[in-house]
């Protein structure tokens, strides 16, 4: 127990004491610890293990640079994975699980497999398993991987929330240099978001000392929150952004206590990145021993939480911060040596088992120690501004890349741009916020030696901790010809943990470098993508999900299905009466009573979109494959759509109400698209002609009567039509309001379809159901028009059509020879694929093996060479109603011309049997439309 | 997220639009009497630029087709711009 | 110096400290002539020039690729492998590529990590079911393997899966294809990289095409960054960029680029074993061999060179993995890219001589190119090695946007590419 708390400072309240537990073990901490914090304090230090080798790991970072310790942490019966302890606010009662380590991160029970290390390099595993094949290797190999473990019974987490929001500016990081521009801006009058990923505002001045405006930075600090408050600017702590997407989106993740992540997208006009940088670690033999950490991580530690990493310490730094963490420690009581590199002296490596214990430097010195702490350098955060497009230029000054001003529009500041004393970062504000007066601070310099791990380097210098990548991996990949940064990456996975390589990409690039004769800049880095730290799922899929996913869409008359007993099902993105009644025997019933008496149909879905004007007549020959400009007010006639491609894109039937109007009656399924196609089409070729489309489908409901009884029913509901004729529609009132009466049949008998605004279908509904129930008949479901439908082979677009089907493949030819006019795909006809002797066709099939309805989707086939071999399928089958035989339809070559023949069908594995016939099962001469 | 201008609406998030394919591709005049090979073109070949581009979209709230310049490399886009020309 | 890759060879290196291991691919330089050059450093240029040394004996080939090795769309997908589709030249196609998956790591001597873990893909309404049993009939009959599985059936395969009679999307079957799975993405194109150079091929990284050389109205060559170089015939398999190139060349193709996304979680431990797709909510999945789970959707609609998407697509993805499977509530997505896809009108590819006589076409793939790597590998070097189609890659040749005669897999699946 080297490590200790100090009794007094930081922000912890020691008059708030709390535990929870790590792998069992009780862990006594305080309100304003992380876990981190509190895990140091007790003196625990063997924390994880590592991914591939499962080498005992401590904490090196304080924040979302960690790449050591995760866990899994199970509070109030939830469990939130994979969550660095070193960003997370310590609670009472919560149980922790080092991630990726069973039963425990100190009695691992694969820990031996570091004693192989040697065998199993990066990429080891492309050079081997292959015999018999991988599938031996596998599972044991992936039940190693993996951090945290999913509770598959936890299915209940709140949805994540989203927001958006404009304003000014974003600045992203609250440090000095952040919060001095959120003022600047504020206090010049913008609307100011400044979000730091920490749980308190200030960044550096928490821990690090400053002179700022003659003040103490602390006391800078409190003055300048109050002023930001002041200016209104919003403040969000526990918030990372992660990324900056098109057109200046940028994106930020809100933790908050107790609630479900907030995602906020927020577009302002201007983005300044004051996101600091990032402490690299130093490169020696054994340098992923648990108890050597970052410098600045360690006196984040000793300012905030009180606790001062060990009595006797090794401060080894390439730069001037480390001597300011050596003094801390010093004041704080600790022991330290300080090892500056600019002075020539280089840890060359640690001892210790299971922890540090002392390092050997370059003078040949051992030097006892319970914890090293190590600085560098540092990486400016200079991810969002990357993202951006935005381009670098290797500062050989400071040894990092730093932004390239004016490639992006992110502006970046402060130790993100490389100025690593606040004295300079201030006095940049001004400019690269073209306005201003910033605050001044001391100079401090910044002087800072080169420490790449080296070529040939001795002992296991670690580069990147979380994937266990070495110096050796590195210049095996050299030796490999991996030298590209992208293969270095992919090759030995450095920089493609959960922490992204912010602690291990520098040193890992200036290590190939040095390897294959390039200089750092030459070498370049990956590229930056979102997100800059993970994301949860739950903040990106929002409240999408359950109903709010794809939401149905509901009919007017939904209630009076459901009293009536109707199962409803999805159909064209509608909810829709599948049958009346729990049973779905209900389906034939339904379809025969139909055909006996009468059935009503909510059709409302159905397609109406009105077409008016002097030139909609012109128009509409040219959307329609059949002429419709010879249709005489008052009638009707079923036509069909095309693609330009020629292919059948919908049915449906068009109405003309009288010179200039007409009504588009196409499938529910494809209002919107028709709706699209129509107005693309008016815009584009008929710009200044006499055309309006208006789309009346939702606000029109449509209830539909068919069956021999059809015309008493409508006398009974009091629909005066006159005599009207099959396709013809007419008009006729309900309680005053009008009322459409179109007379088409989608069963093959006498049908009227009624149409009226969509908030009078109740009414219309309950008329028209009582009328029909005294004539012997009832409700019809979707299920059983399908069926009545089918007995007379009208077709569903989509269903017995397919992407290839033409027309002429429906048997509808006669409209490409008497047409004149040019329409929609008409050239497409005429291509030779069109009339190619072998395409399927439509046609009827009836079982002849006995053994009831084929299977929809069964394929008929034929031998061919002794293999079998596809000629279509079945598109629709069922029971017949009026049919006293199983009905089908399908798409069968050369299916036209082959009525009468019987074939074979394939149905997984099981044959049938069934003759083609015409696509019509019933009534062919169309008597019953007049009974 | 994406924000294009519909020269009907204005400033409006991606998911509100449709693209509409290559500004350009004009039908061929002549019905039945176009050649094969122009007809196949017009259906199915395209310039794919990578680079400055000007595409046909639809706003699909309003319905409006519209012209609009973008660069598929930068993914910057101008305003849209309505089909007979800036009004 | 270890040239084979074995176990034995792993405990050798390791107790010589890995001195002896090779390069996996030589540096050559760019020389004035081949016989073929391959334009497009990813899986199927680096697997074509491979069947061209390895099944015609022709070495005199250079690979050139602009940027680094596997950099485009090879390194960017979500690594399924299956050839679950409907019309039977796509399944001669695909499963000719699965069948020569099976046996790739032991021929090129690397572990790809081929896991043929199984592909569902469900079927939520009667509707589905009945394209599903359309699906897997064709299959059968074209001779690869398929099953239709009904509620039960996805449920033993995908117990967390949320597909009861109340979720939005419930499960009432689906596709199931037993020899799909995924492979290691990276691991196919090194290893065909490796084994390529091995058979004397040049693979020139860094190396850019500028221009066409045309001579008597054949292309005889190309002008690129490192120089000139002339060959008897010129492959292209660069995905996205085949109309960029296209354009150099003086013809235009039937192909959009757009953006395809694609992301990983961190990663936990084993949950999900089996590559699941649901066509309702759009989203298909995986679980990496080191954990992750690799989430991809549909396309960005906004045509893109860009290799980024943005995030109303990534958000419905999102939702409707979370949809499917909500204790991924758990999960945060760790990493985001995309790659570049070139979409084609019936979601089948361009094999065949381009309307540039001496330069021939792999393209076209769109969101379904990685699986095709061997074919396309296959059915190129045969192009090019003999100048006629094999059987295989005739059905895909750019004259059938001429004729008409498409191979629509969306169509006739039903299934959106």
């Amino acid at each position: 127990m080297s490590a200790y708390r100090l009794d007094e400072g930081g922000e912890i309240d020691r008059a708030r004491p709390l535990s929870f537990t790590y792998d069992g073990r009780p862990v006594q901490g305080f309100v304003g610890d992380s876990y981190a914090s509190a895990l140091m304090a007790s003196g625990d230090m063997v924390l994880g293990r590592s991914f591939k080798y499962r080498r005992p790991r401590g904490i090196f970072g304080a924040g979302v640079e960690e790449p050591n310790i995760h866990a899994d942490i199970r509070l109030n019966g939830r469990v939130h994975l994979n969550q660095r302890v070193t960003t997370e606010p310590a609670q009472d009662g919560a149980m922790l699980r080092a991630c990726g380590a069973a039963p425990g991160a100190r009695t691992d029970r694969t820990r031996f497999v570091d004693l192989f290390a040697r065998f199993i390099p990066s990429g080891f595993y492309y050079k081997t398993f292959m015999r018999p094949n991988w599938h031996l290797f596998e599972p044991s190999i992936r039940a190693m991987a993996g951090l945290g473990r999913i509770d598959a019974s936890q299915t209940d987490d709140m949805p994540g929330e989203q927001r958006n929001h404009h304003c000014d500016a974003v600045v992203v990081g609250a440090g000095p240099v952040g919060i001095a521009a959120a003022l600047m801006l504020a206090e010049a009058g913008d609307s100011v978001l400044l979000c730091d990923d920490a749980t308190r505002p200030g960044g550096s001045l928490l821990s690090r000392a400053a002179r700022i405006d003659g003040m103490d930075g602390g006391e800078w600090l409190a003055l300048a929150l109050i002023r930001l408050q002041a200016a209104g600017v919003r403040l969000l702590t526990r918030t990372t952004a992660f990324g900056v997407y098109d057109h200046g989106l940028i994106a930020l993740n809100q933790r908050r206590d107790g609630q479900p992540d907030l995602l906020w997208r927020v577009r302002p006009r201007r983005i300044v990145l004051a996101a600091g940088a990032i402490e690299r670690p130093l490169p020696f033999d054994r340098n992923d021993l648990p108890g050597v950490l970052s410098a600045q991580a360690a006196l984040i530690y000793l300012r905030r939480h009180a606790v001062v990493p060990g009595r006797r310490l090794c401060v080894a730094t390439n730069n001037d911060s480390g001597e300011e963490v050596a003094r801390a420690m010093q004041a704080a009581g600790a022991e330290v040596a300080l090892i500056d590199y600019r002075k020539g002296t280089t840890i060359i490596g640690a001892r210790g088992r299971g922890r540090v214990t002392g390092v050997t430097v370059s003078s040949g010195q051992r030097i006892g120690c319970d914890a090293v702490l190590v600085s560098g350098g540092f990486t400016p955060t200079i991810h969002l501004h990357a993202q951006s497009g935005g381009k670098l230029d290797w500062d050989a000054g400071i040894l990092a890349f730093v932004p390239r001003p004016g490639t992006s529009a992110v502006v970046t500041v402060g130790g993100a741009a490389g100025h690593f004393s606040l004295a300079e970062a201030f006095a940049a504000l001004p400019e690269a916020l073209a306005m201003g007066k910033a605050p001044q601070a001391e100079p401090q310099p910044y002087r800072v030696t080169e420490a790449w791990p080296k070529p040939g380097m001795k002992g296991r210098v670690w580069i990147d901790y979380q994937h266990d990548v070495t110096t050796k991996d590195i210049e095996l990949a050299r030796r490999e010809n991996f030298t590209s940064v992208e293969h270095l990456k992919r090759y030995t996975t450095l920089g493609m943990a959960t922490d992204q390589g912010k602690t291990s990409n520098l040193q890992g690039l200036a290590l190939m470098g040095a390897l294959s004769g390039r200089a750092i800049p030459e070498v370049g880095t990956t590229t930056y993508r979102p997100p800059f730290t993970p994301v949860p799922l739950a903040s990106l899929a929002g409240p999408r999900g359950a109903t709010r996913m794809n939401p149905v869409r509901r009919l007017a008359l939904e209630a009076r299905h459901r009293a009536a007993g109707a199962v409803l099902g999805e159909y064209g993105g509608w909810l829709r009466p599948v049958h009346y009644g729990p049973d779905d025997a209900a389906i034939l019933a339904e379809a025969r009573r139909a055909r006996a008496t009468v059935g009503v149909f909510d059709a409302s879905p159905l397609g109406k979109i009105e077409v008016m004007g002097r030139d909609a007549a012109e128009f509409l020959d040219f959307v329609y494959y059949n002429t419709m400009s010879t249709l005489a007010p008052g009638r009707c006639r079923y036509g069909f759509m095309l693609t330009e491609g020629g292919i059948v894109m919908d049915d449906g039937v068009l109405v003309r109400l009288d010179d200039g109007r007409f009504i588009v009656s196409c499938s529910s399924s494809h209002v919107a698209s028709v709706h699209a196609m129509l107005e693309e089409w008016r815009q584009d070729r008929y710009p200044d002609r006499q055309i309006w489309i208006h789309d009346a489908t939702a606000e029109t409901a449509t209830v539909t009567v068919t069956g021999p009884r059809a015309l008493s029913v409508l006398a009974r509901a009091g629909i005066e039509t006159g005599d009207l004729a099959h396709m013809a529609t007419g008009w006729a009132t309900l309680e005053g309001e009008e009322l459409r009466v179109t007379r088409v049949s989608f069963t093959g008998d006498r049908s009227y379809e009624l149409s009226i605004r969509q908030d009078l279908a109740p009414s219309l509904w309950d008329r028209v159901i009582a009328a029909a129930k005294a004539e012997g008949g009832g409700p019809l479901g979707i299920e059983a028009l399908m069926i009545l439908r089918a007995e007379k082979g009208f077709v569903v677009i989509g269903k017995d059509t397919d992407g290839m089907t033409r027309p002429m493949d429906l048997g509808s030819d006669a409209p490409l020879r008497r047409k004149a006019a040019d329409f929609l795909g008409r050239r497409s006809l005429t291509l030779p694929e069109a009339s190619r002797p072998d395409r399927n066709q439509l046609v009827g099939l009836v079982p002849t093996d006995g053994k009831g309805a084929l299977p929809t989707g069964a394929h008929g086939v034929e031998m061919r060479g002794g293999a079998r071999r596809s000629i279509g399928y079945v598109t629709s089958s069922y029971p017949g109603a009026a049919v006293p035989h199983p009905v089908a339809l399908g798409l069968i070559e050369r299916g036209a011309q082959r009525h009468g023949e019987e074939i074979t069908l394939y149905h997984l594995g099981v044959p049938r049997r069934a003759r083609l016939v015409a696509p019509c099962f019933l009534d062919p001469n169309g008597d019953r439309l007049d009974a | 997220m994406q924000i294009f201008s519909c020269p009907f609406c204005g400033p409006r998030p991606e998911p509100e639009f449709h693209f509409g394919g290559e500004a350009g591709n004009d039908r061929p005049v002549g019905g039945a009497l176009v050649p094969e090979g122009e007809w196949a073109a017009y259906l199915h070949l395209r310039h794919n630029p990578k680079g400055s581009t000007r595409e046909i979209w639809m706003h699909r709230t309003c319905l409006e087709v519209f012209v609009m310049e973008r660069d598929t490399v930068t993914m910057q886009a101008a305003p849209g711009v309505a089909l007979g020309g800036p009004t | 110096m270890t040239r084979r890759y074995s176990a034995l060879a792993l405990l050798k290196e390791g107790l010589t400290g890995q001195k002896g291991w090779q390069p996996a691919w030589d540096d050559r330089p760019l020389r004035p002539r081949y016989d073929i050059v391959i334009i497009g450093g990813g899986g199927h240029g680096l697997a074509t020039a491979y069947y061209l040394a390895r099944t015609h004996g022709i070495t005199n080939v250079a690979v050139i690729e602009k940027g680094w090795l596997g950099g485009g769309n090879t390194g960017r997908n979500t690594t399924v492998v299956r050839s679950n589709y409907f019309f039977p030249e796509s399944v001669r196609l695909y499963d000719l590529s699965l069948k020569l998956y099976e046996k790739l790591s032991i021929e090129l001597n690397y572990n790809i990590m081929l896991s043929q873990r199984g592909m569902v893909s469900i079927a939520h309404t009667p509707s589905e079911m009945e394209m599903s049993a359309r699906v897997v009939n064709a299959m059968q009959i074209n001779g690869t393997d398929a099953e239709l599985l009904d509620a039960d059936g996805v449920r033993k395969r995908l117990p967390i899966h949320h597909g009861g009679p109340d979720a939005r999307y419930p499960a009432l079957g689906g596709i199931w294809q037993g020899r799909a799975g995924t492979a290691r993405h990276d691991a196919v194109a090194w290893g065909y990289a490796r084994a390529a150079s091995r058979l004397g091929v040049d693979i020139i990284q860094q190396c850019e095409v500028e221009d066409f050389i045309i001579e008597g109205g054949r292309c005889r060559g190309l002008c690129t960054s490192r120089g000139e170089v002339r060959a008897d015939r010129v492959g292209m398999a660069v995905a996205g960029h085949s109309s960029a190139l296209a354009a150099k060349a003086g013809f235009r193709l039937p192909v959009t680029s757009y953006a395809l996304q694609a992301c990983v979680s961190e990663p936990v431990k084993p949950i999900l074993d089996t590559v699941v797709l649901s066509p309702g909510t759009g989203t298909y999945a995986s679980q990496s061999d080191k954990g992750e789970i690799v989430i991809g959707g549909a396309l960005d609609r906004v045509p893109s060179y860009g290799q980024r998407g943005n995030l109303p697509v990534l958000e419905t993805v999102v939702a409707g993995l979370l949809e499917m499977f909500p204790a991924f509530r758990q999960l945060t997505l760790m990493r985001q890219w995309a790659g570049i896809v070139d979409v084609v009108p019936d979601s089948s590819p361009i094999l065949g001589e381009s309307p540039l006589p001496g330069l021939f076409l792999d393209c076209g793939w769109g969101t379904g190119g990685f699986k095709a790597i061997p074919a396309g590998g296959t059915l190129l070097a045969h192009l090019l090695a003999t100048g006629q189609h094999h059987d295989i890659s005739r059905p895909f040749d750019l004259d059938r946007f001429h004729t008409g005669r498409l191979v629509d897999e969306a169509a006739g699946s039903g299934i959106a590419h």
